[in-house]
């Protein structure tokens, strides 16, 4: 074989052996990431309070949903939390139509599935999250969104089930 | 800028959707004997090596460690490198600062993916902070195609402007035999794809590919001495500023801004458009391709549209891009973003088959990945 | 060569479980280094982060502490190895004229992670991965090998997880300070023959920044006392196959240790080195790498070890700090090592502190059974 052939199509090697493939079948990972604190309070406050806190920070007063730490740009930590919502406005979203595997559980996701980009009043930043509509006619970017919160929460970015466009 | 260094030669695979043929060993050592051969070295003249790719998409750890054999590493200074997306310019970056640095010579830097070897957009989907994005993060695709619906209701940009782009690069990848995808497609053919996520379509969005590439670089006295014409570095800029998704602008592109701002000054570039004879360009989706263009200062915010649609930046254009057929085109997402300078360097070195522009001395070469990321190589046919 | 310096040192206290997020341990850390160097974030100009995203359990790992690192703004890169690699990638960066102030960050979060299932993941799929081999497995194959060729004894390994857990009691940061005899290293649980618990290294959370800094640079920021020099560093990789090499071989390293001492223009390391840190990820690790860094002829480090030669009141300190015995953050550690050859050097390590050296070994490696290595020498 010269340096250069292009061997994309061959299935045997030139002996005539099937070019094999191996599966690892179904292989698991399981992590236990920590949440530290800003986002442990987040969670807890979305899942005892229905409400979305976000961080401020000292020097820019640039206000941060999701909260964090540091503010990635003065490279301070932010203590001032402030709460922000429980509306906003839809910046960006996308319909996904084609599934792909979950890597939570190795299944396929779910498809049409919307993302939503929201900025909820108040913050000057976005969340990502979704959107119950699944039809690109119905959504335009500029609509006002308002949370749909679960019965039941964890303590979860799903205790949020989906934003709702306000008509 | 500090040393120069020069790129002297360029080895690709035939990329494909799957190398059966080739394990992922056995395509690095596929890149890389073309490399040594594209620059007339053996191995015995490469001084370090470095390689990159991402982990997940064939679960391999310490990547550098298991592809000694064909990396040609064995007893050699190696590492590894990785930033998602922007891999391969990363590995190209570290290529060069090798070389700058003057602690080595001729480096040997190489990218490679084989993502048939699994679930694409599961493995990036972990990028995403796993508690709270990593849900309604929808795959690589999704915040390409929100920012497009943001730029269209800005700007008035439309899907035919994205097909234009999408069908250029296919079209410029039939003179490409080392493309993954070779088909020639119309504007029509575009539109009528199948959505993927609204508003890419299927023929607008990048395949996953098996593939490598490998670069090697060189110190001035050693790349004068080993090559007629070396690809010069004239600046290597990074600007990876996000975490977060919900931090990006989306009506323009911060860190294309800053990082190809900050390049050009480095490189003395004042006019982008007319300075630079080529450019390949990380476009993973073509609607990518209409919006970055503002970006890299080709024009105002919203100005990309019009120089779309005049035919701009096609093979006959005033500033070609991707003549190799860009991402769209092939994408083993380790190597991609190598490629671009690979295929920016075989354009200066005159080495660029059916795909070369006449008369290039300026490459302009781009990488993304992960939240935004930017990275900016410019190369040049004269010395910096 | 040009000169390049460690300006500024932090670390987290190396714990297990440890409740802070990546990002979090990475601003502390990073935090702490830039207080201790004295200057602000915009002094610096690029960020190199270590990261794993194996260990990480997330693709692109650099990402989740981009904020934390500093980088907003900055030239931001992404090694994934041993923080000795980092370092040597953020000195390259240097040395090419492009930047002046260089940060390395490595963070880590072991007890998180399945160790056993990531590090099988090291092995080619094909036949080791299959066999269940793993970082453990695969040490106690190069620790038999070692042992039988020159004839080392399970005692011998033993002293040195007894001199570093004891060195470990003066170091505030360290996850396993114990004070043990050879004995209760023989006691201690079979993990696999013939390493057992105590000759292991612990699962560990932390994070370490150093601050590089240009020679014109480091003068015009920092102060002389702050000061340490990177004054020689090589890196070498052998085979990938276990099959392929004799684990008890330290070619590599000492074709790392030999671009190194020549770097430095050192000629006899036992003499010229004052204090080292090795990466003893087992115990048989630390004499086997004593070896192949010329401190002593192969196959002799055990019986070194068994005369006091590398205790903290020896002739040549070996790992102060507890080494990797004490706390093993993968990835973190080889930066925790030059910090605290760093802090030596500067006369900093309080309680561990060593009679005034002027010169220190930091030592690195990538890779299962210690593949590859990467070599430092500092000096005041």
């Amino acid at each position: 074989m010269g340096l250069y052939d292009d061997k994309r199509r061959r299935t045997h090697t030139p002996e005539g052996y099937e070019l094999l493939t191996l599966e690892s079948g179904h292989i698991e990972y399981n992590f236990d990431w920590h949440l530290g604190y800003y986002w442990s309070k987040f969670l807890a406050e979305m899942r005892d309070n229905k409400r979305f806190m976000a961080t401020k920070c000292p020097q820019c007063g640039t206000i941060y949903m999701l909260p964090r730490q540091v503010c990635g740009k003065c490279y301070v930590e932010m203590n001032d939390w402030v709460e922000v919502g429980p509306e906003g406005t839809l910046e960006g979203f996308t319909i996904v139509r084609f599934p792909y595997v979950d890597p939570n559980n190795g299944g396929m996701k779910e498809v049409p599935f919307t993302s939503i980009w929201v900025k909820l009043d108040g913050a000057d930043t976005r969340l990502m999250h979704y959107s119950n509509e699944h039809d690109e006619k119905d959504l335009d970017v500029g609509m006002r969104m308002r949370a749909v919160w679960a019965e039941n929460r964890t303590g979860s970015i799903h205790d949020v089930q989906y934003f709702e466009v306000i008509r | 800028m500090g040393k120069r260094v020069g790129i002297i030669g360029v080895g690709q695979t035939h990329h494909a959707a799957k190398r059966l043929d080739a394990s992922g060993v056995e395509l690095i050592s596929e890149a890389v004997t073309r490399a040594l051969d594209d620059a007339q070295l053996t191995i015995k003249d490469i001084d370090a090596v470095v390689i990159g790719n991402m982990d997940h998409f064939e679960n391999i750890n310490y990547v550098d460690m298991w592809a000694i054999d064909g990396l040609g590493a064995f007893m050699k200074p190696v590492f590894k490198v990785t930033t998602g997306g922007t891999t391969g310019t990363t590995v190209g970056a570290c290529g060069y600062y090798h070389a700058a640095s003057g602690l080595f010579d001729v480096v040997l830097a190489v990218g490679w993916e084989k993502n048939s070897e699994s679930d694409t957009q599961a493995a990036i989907a972990t990028c995403a902070n796993p508690t709270l994005e990593r849900d309604p993060f929808a795959g690589a695709i999704g915040p390409l195609a929100t920012e497009y619906s943001m730029y269209m209701k800005a700007y008035g940009a439309t899907e035919e402007d994205s097909a234009i782009v999408a069908a250029r690069d296919r079209n410029n990848a039939l003179n490409n035999p080392y493309a993954h995808s070779r088909q020639a497609v119309t504007v029509e053919d575009v539109l009528n794809s199948p959505m993927l996520s609204y508003p890419v379509k299927f023929l607008d969005m990048c395949p996953r590919s098996d593939g490598s590439c490998a670069v090697i670089f060189a110190s001035e006295e050693k790349a004068r001495k080993l090559c007629p014409r070396p690809a010069w570095v004239h600046a290597s800029v990074v600007r990876h500023d996000y975490t977060h998704f919900g931090d990006l602008e989306w009506t323009f592109m911060p860190t294309l801004e800053r990082a190809s701002a900050a390049a050009y000054k480095v490189a003395g570039i004042t006019d982008p458009l007319n300075e630079f004879d080529v450019a390949e360009l990380y476009i993973p989706c073509a609607t990518c391709g209409v919006k970055w263009m503002d970006s890299l200062w080709f024009c105002d915010h919203g100005g990309a549209p019009d120089l779309i649609r005049k035919g701009t930046f096609h093979m006959d254009g005033q500033l070609p891009i991707n003549p190799s057929g860009g991402v769209i085109s092939t994408n083993p997402i380790g190597a991609t973003g190598l490629i671009r300078i690979g295929e920016g360097a075989w354009q200066i070195m005159g080495k660029a088959g059916d795909r070369q522009v006449p008369g290039v001395e300026k490459a302009l070469c781009t990488g993304f990945g992960g939240c935004s990321w930017s990275d900016v190589m410019i190369l040049g046919a004269d010395l910096p | 060569m040009e000169k390049v310096a460690i300006i500024g040192v932090g670390q987290t206290k190396y714990e297990r479980d440890k409740k802070e997020t990546f990002a979090e341990l990475v601003f502390e850390a990073t935090s702490k280094a830039l207080e201790d160097a004295g200057i602000s974030k915009d002094d610096v100009d690029n960020i190199v982060s270590v990261s794993s995203d194996f260990w990480d359990g997330r693709t692109i790992s650099s990402m989740a502490i981009s904020d934390a690192s500093n980088a907003y703004g900055k030239d931001i890169t992404t090694v994934e190895g041993d923080g000795t690699f980092g370092v040597l990638y953020g000195m390259m960066r240097i040395l090419s004229g492009s930047f002046g102030v260089t940060i390395v960050c490595a963070h880590h979060k072991g007890t998180e992670s399945n160790m056993r299932g990531i590090t099988n993941c090291a092995f080619d799929p094909l036949v080791e991965r299959k066999l269940g081999i793993d970082a453990i497995s695969s040490a106690a194959l190069q620790a038999r090998r070692y042992m039988n060729r020159y004839g080392v004894h399970e005692e011998q390994l033993a002293l040195v997880s007894v001199k570093n857990h004891k060195n470990a009691m003066r170091n505030p940061l360290a996850l396993l300070p114990m004070d043990i005899s050879v004995e209760d290293v023989m006691n201690s649980r079979k993990i696999a023959d013939p390493l057992k618990l105590l000759d292991c290294s612990p699962v560990t959370d932390g994070a370490c920044t150093l601050v590089l800094a240009a020679e014109r640079e480091a003068k015009r920021l920092s102060t002389s006392k702050k000061r340490v020099w990177l004054k020689g560093t090589g890196h070498c990789s052998d085979a990938f196959r276990l099959g392929d090499r004799d684990l008890s071989d330290t070619r590599a390293l000492k074709d790392a240790a030999k671009r190194a001492y020549t770097m430095a223009g050192i000629s006899d390391p036992r003499k010229e080195i004052a204090v080292a840190e090795v990466y003893d990820a087992f115990s048989h690790m630390e004499l086997m790498w004593l070896e192949g860094l010329g401190f002593c002829e192969d196959g002799a480090a055990g019986e070194q070890m068994e005369r006091g030669v590398f205790n903290s009141d020896g002739k040549l300190p070996v790992n102060p700090s507890g080494g990797r015995l004490s706390s093993h953050p993968v990835q973190v550690a080889g930066l925790a090592a030059m910090a605290e050859c760093a802090l030596q050097l500067r006369g900093e390590a309080e309680d561990r502190q060593l009679e005034d050296p002027q010169t220190a070994l930091v030592h690195g490696i990538n890779g299962m059974c210690g593949q590859s290595h990467c070599v430092w020498i500092l000096g005041k």
